[in-house]
């Protein structure tokens, strides 16, 4: 029987760099790999396959040598470190059961053997149990959840489901030309927020270029037999444009994983909660709750190699007695919290952080220290303006200490509802994409913790917990925002409990005319388009934001809908049971009335429609074609502020792209001619400046950012990766140079010099230009011209008043009173 | 609801350049004018009305300073600063007081015309005017139009299209016999796309290469024999849908052509106008 002072289970960078670390101090250890060769993980990776070293920023610590390259330089290169530095590897040796305490860990192995041990360090990552397929028909032998070689498939289709690395890798890899598969990749979300920008950027690449076809959005429902051929398999796929049949001969699904849990429960060590993807309770040196046994790696709910590596160091020297040692960020976040009333250490930031503020529970150190170095820190003074009603953000903002005040009524500030202590706001922005709605200020001296939309983004979709939280606690605030001045806390609390998220693609109607229904609904982003049957017609009536609500008016009807709804573009909205409401109101005739008051305009305009039905001529008809062929066609359902050109009006003279040529350094960001038009209603390729910007979805340095006038900007820190172009819809972004700079326009006037207004001709460019002294082609988009006094230049610039900005829902309400 | 549509039936109302804030410029120009005529009525001239008058010279001032206003809505319309100004704004006042001129300048003569530099100066002020009605009225009835013609496309859409099918045509034209592939190379060479300017003004369609070779050989398709007919016939219907494409793209272009056209008399004139009114002012200092 073997006793070391240190076990480390499993040998991927993070145990192969504590095992590093401890031959390097000379600690008696072993290190366990159930595989013959070291590091198994990266060793099924694909042959040839490029490993990157993120983040960029954070240095390396470990006594084993990594830098970005090829899996088989990175192996090599690990094999040789382990060899040198006389690491004592065990190879084939898959570790059972742990069992003991600090001191005396015994170790059992699969071929009977047993270790003991003072310490146990468990690095076996998260590819133990990778997460399967649960649909109809995803039992069948070609589906398959690894890649180990992928020149072993040809001439077939493959279907790769998931939008990580790995599926987007492995999709790369049976892409290849020579083998004439034909590979379409699956995405859940929109975009792929989790994988490394790198292969997101080959990916697109490869689409381009016809190699293979993505589709986002997109889940499979089933695999079927296809109608004829016996060996023919479908898979049916649930699309954001309806259902989709895609023949299939394998299936590659590379759908995350969730840690090794069951084993490392044997051990005694609790987790951060009953999620699937919760991780280990660790302290910051990696102890888990069991003294003497420690957690590292992806375990520790970090996927990437550097950090892994660096913490088998630190996890080594914490063992060895080095309690001075800090993570090698800690300088950063030290200065973050340098102005904090309150001295605490990094560590104890973190911890008091996460325990104070709600929805951060389920958050791991490392997590929380990731997040941290996006986020900033404001102190306010009781009084101070932390957000106004109609500023544009999407930060979300955690009360560390303090409290803060919302004003709920626009027009008596004295009007507030408190924050407390621990609670997030501004979450409803970052959920609608729209502005603010209200105004908040500190109501006593407080520490607040802004966290921008990506990191945010991020944290929800890597931590279930902190998804759940954050929609229970926006419904709660939509439900007290709408209803909270009528309702008791009680009441609330009920409709809330029983309220349900449904996510809506564009088209699907969740309330249908004349159907016997109550449910209201709260549109949480995305929007709506309310519209009613009239001489067999579908007449629109009403264009619905974020943040609003729908349905209440059945409840004046005898629970009859009026009206069909139907989502505009993709959205979410939240069901209220209209049973609790129905018997709210029968209680409570003051509760009644004031319904009655709220929704007394829509029943205005319901009850003007009603009597005016049989009289609508075809100028109704044209308004909603209208309104079809902005919101849906044109992408203005999405949109919070757009050009449109009255082609009645417009004289084709391209002053507007002219203009906005000569207010942003040469270049036009609007194409005047292009785009659709209807009814002499012209959309030109020109920035909607949407709620949720699909620009935003994957820009690598964190380049794109929604300004205080709403415009959805790019500014200096951007690339020129192009992601931002392929991700927009509309095409509204382009890569360009700056152009050299032209002289004034009295000197073209007078004297005929440079090009004169608007984009300079690629003559002038090149004639004028210095050799060699291109700069780089950067996006370029409309930012509204922002900071210019005047606002926008395309509209001040058009001598016909053809050209207009406009917001879809005041461009397209039918308001009461003027109808 | 009536009130919220346009006269034209469009439920959304952008408003242009002549009824800007509710016609405020036309209000001001028809005032100016009412002003200038009840003065003129008014006003106490000894001998006669006559430009050399207190009256005369009042009106006179007012109007050089006017035209030379005017005249600034070229550097304004091209010069991208960044102020709270609309160009629209400016539009509907140049036009609008730009009119008045014809009131306040025929005024300003006494009715006294001869052969002069003076008369001269008037006249071309009167050309102006006039032609800037021309194109009122081409901005208000051509947009629609180009709009209903060009259906989505652009210039440079239909330019690329046109080239796309010279391409087909080329190669559908292999199998033929060589008089026709002759034919069909003329045809793509002397396609013209540009009207002339008669063409532009009176709309007439241009005896179109195309179009003729589309007619030949449509009829050398009905006297082929059977195994020649279907390549010629091919041919002729690429040639038929080019020379539908050359027709529509030929009206964009006259479309654009009448929106600026009568700029070309316009702008040259105005300048002209400038130059004879520093003479008539100069002259009358001199000549007092």
């Amino acid at each position: 029987m073997e006793s070391v002072k240190i076990a480390i289970v499993g040998s991927g960078p993070a145990g192969l760099s504590a095992a590093g670390r401890a031959a390097a101090r000379g600690i008696s250890h072993v290190l366990l790999e159930k595989a013959p060769h070291l590091s198994d993980t990266i060793y099924k990776y694909q042959r040839g396959k490029y490993i990157m070293a993120t983040p960029d920023q954070l240095p390396l610590r470990s006594d084993i040598e990594f830098q970005a390259g090829s899996r088989e330089s990175i192996i090599t290169r690990w094999d040789d470190d382990a060899e040198d530095l006389k690491i004592n590897v065990r190879h084939n040796s898959e570790v059972t059961a742990i069992s003991g305490s600090k001191g005396a860990f015994q170790i059992s192995l699969a071929d009977g053997e047993t270790i003991n041990a003072d310490f146990v360090v468990l690095a076996v990552g998260v590819q133990g149990n990778p997460n399967k397929l649960k649909n109809p028909g995803t039992d069948q032998p070609f589906v398959q959840y690894q890649l180990d070689d992928p020149r072993e498939y040809y001439d077939e289709n493959i279907i790769v489901i998931g939008g990580g690395d790995a599926a987007i890798e492995n999709a790369l890899g049976v892409a290849n030309p020579d083998q004439g598969n034909i590979v379409t990749l699956l995405q859940r979300s929109d975009g792929f927020p989790r994988a490394k920008e790198a292969n997101v950027q080959t990916l697109y690449k490869a689409r381009d270029e016809g190699r293979l076809d993505f589709i986002t959005e997109a889940s499979l429902i089933r695999l079927e037999r296809g109608g004829s051929g016996e060996n023919l398999w479908i898979a049916v796929v649930d699309t954001k444009d309806g259902e989709a049949r895609l023949p299939c001969d394998r299936i590659i699904a590379r759908l995350g994983a969730a840690p090794p849990r069951k084993f490392v429960e044997a051990a005694g060590v609790e987790f951060t909660g009953p999620d699937r993807e919760a991780f280990p309770v660790l302290t910051p040196q990696y102890e888990t709750t069991v003294p003497g046994l420690y957690v590292i790696g992806a375990l520790a709910g970090f996927p990437l190699i550097k950090h892994c590596m660096n913490q088998g160091h630190d996890v080594v020297e914490f063992i060895a007695g080095n309690t001075e040692l800090q993570p090698p960020d800690t300088p950063l976040l030290e200065k973050l919290f340098e102005g904090a009333p309150a001295k605490r250490s990094v560590d104890q930031w973190l911890e008091h952080i996460r325990s104070t503020v709600d929805v951060l529970q389920d958050v791991s150190p490392l997590q929380m220290r990731e997040f941290l170095l996006a986020s900033t820190i404001h102190y306010k003074k009781r009084g101070d303006i932390i957000m106004k009603r109609n500023d544009t953000g999407s930060s979300i903002f955690a009360i560390i200490e303090g409290s803060v005040a919302v004003e709920v009524d626009p027009k008596n500030p004295s009007v507030t509802v408190p924050i407390k202590k621990g609670n997030i706001f501004g979450e409803l922005g970052l959920i609608s994409g729209r502005r603010r709605t209200a105004t908040i200020r500190a109501a006593e001296p407080a520490m607040l913790l802004e966290i921008p939309r990506n990191a945010t983004l991020k944290l929800m979709a890597s931590v279930p917990g902190v998804k759940r939280r954050m929609d229970r606690l926006s419904m709660e605030r939509q439900v007290g925002q709408i209803f909270g001045q009528l309702l008791p806390q009680s009441a609330i609390d009920e409709i809330v409990d029983a309220a349900e998220i449904i996510p809506l693609k564009a088209g699907d109607a969740f309330i249908e005319e004349g159907e016997r229904n109550t449910d209201i609904f709260i549109i949480r982003s995305g929007s709506a388009v309310v519209e009613k049957r009239i001489g067999g017609k579908d007449v629109f009536l009403s264009y619905v934001l974020a943040g609003n609500y729908v349905g209440e008016m059945s409840l004046f009807y005898e629970g009859l809908r009026t009206a069909t709804v139907r989502a505009a573009i993709k959205s979410e909205v939240v069901r209220l049971p209209g049973e609790i409401f129905e018997r709210l109101l029968n209680q409570n005739p003051d509760l009644y009335r004031a319904v009655d008051d709220l929704v007394a305009s829509r029943r205005k305009l319901n009850d003007y429609v009603e009597a005016k039905r049989e009289s609508f001529s075809s100028v109704v008809d044209m308004h909603t074609s209208i309104a079809r062929f902005l919101l849906e066609e044109e992408g203005l359902s999405e949109a919070t502020d757009a050009l449109v050109i009255d082609e009645t009006l417009c004289v084709g003279c391209d002053n507007c792209e002219k203009a906005c040529a000569d207010i942003h350094e040469g270049i036009s960001r609007l194409d005047r001619e292009a785009g659709n038009s209807y009814a002499y209603i012209h959309v030109p390729t020109s920035c909607r400046h949407c709620e949720h910007p699909h620009c935003m979805t994957d820009c690598p340095p964190d380049a794109i950012h929604r300004g205080p006038d709403g415009e959805v900007f790019i500014d200096e820190k951007c690339i020129g990766c192009g992601n931002c172009q392929r991700y927009c819809p509309y095409g509204v972004i382009q890569m360009a140079a700056v152009p050299p700079e032209k002289p004034g326009i009295l000197s073209w006037l007078f004297f005929g010099r440079g090009p004169g207004p608007g984009e300079p001709d690629k003559d002038w460019i090149e004639k004028t230009r210095k050799k060699d002294d291109a700069p780089p082609k950067l996006a370029v988009k409309c930012d509204m011209c922002s900071g210019l006094k005047g606002g926008p230049a395309c509209v001040r610039a058009c001598p016909t008043g053809a050209a207009q900005r406009v917001s879809p829902e005041d461009y397209l309400s039918i308001a009461e009173g003027k109808g | 609801m009536a009130d919220h549509m346009r006269s034209s039936g469009l439920p959304i109302s952008h408003e242009g350049f002549l009824n800007h804030k509710g016609f405020r410029y036309l209000k001001v120009a028809l005032v100016v004018s009412l002003i200038a005529i009840i003065g003129y009525l008014a006003a106490d001239v000894r001998l006669r009305p006559n430009g050399g008058t207190w009256y005369g010279y009042s009106l006179g001032a007012i109007s050089a300073l006017l035209i030379v206003w005017l005249m600034l809505l070229g550097i304004r319309k091209r010069a991208m600063t960044s102020g709270h100004w609309s160009l629209k704004a400016w539009t509907s006042a140049h036009v609008y007081l730009g009119a008045s001129l014809l009131v306040l300048a025929t005024l300003h003569t006494g009715f006294q015309f001869g052969w002069n530099v003076h008369t001269l100066a008037y006249g071309l002020m009167v050309v102006v005017i006039l032609s800037g009605f021309v194109g009122i009225y081409y901005y208000a009835t051509v947009p629609r139009k180009m709009s209903d013609n060009r259906a989505h496309r652009t210039q440079k859409d239909m330019l690329d299209a046109i080239r796309a099918l010279n391409r087909e045509l080329r190669e559908a034209a292999q199998p033929l016999d060589q008089k026709y592939v002759e034919v069909v190379k003329r045809a793509i060479r002397n396609t013209k796309l540009k009207p002339g300017l008669f063409q532009s003004i009176a709309g007439a369609q241009r005896q179109c290469a195309t179009t003729r070779a589309a007619k030949r050989l449509r009829k050398a398709a009905a006297n082929a024999d059977p195994e020649m007919r279907r390549p010629l016939e091919a041919v002729t219907a690429i040639l038929e849908r080019k020379s539908a494409l050359l027709l529509r793209t030929r009206r964009h272009i006259r479309n654009k052509t009448l929106l600026q056209l009568w700029l070309y008399i316009h702008v040259p004139i105005s300048f002209a106008l400038l130059a004879a009114l520093t003479a008539h002012i100069i002259s009358v200092f001199f000549y007092w």
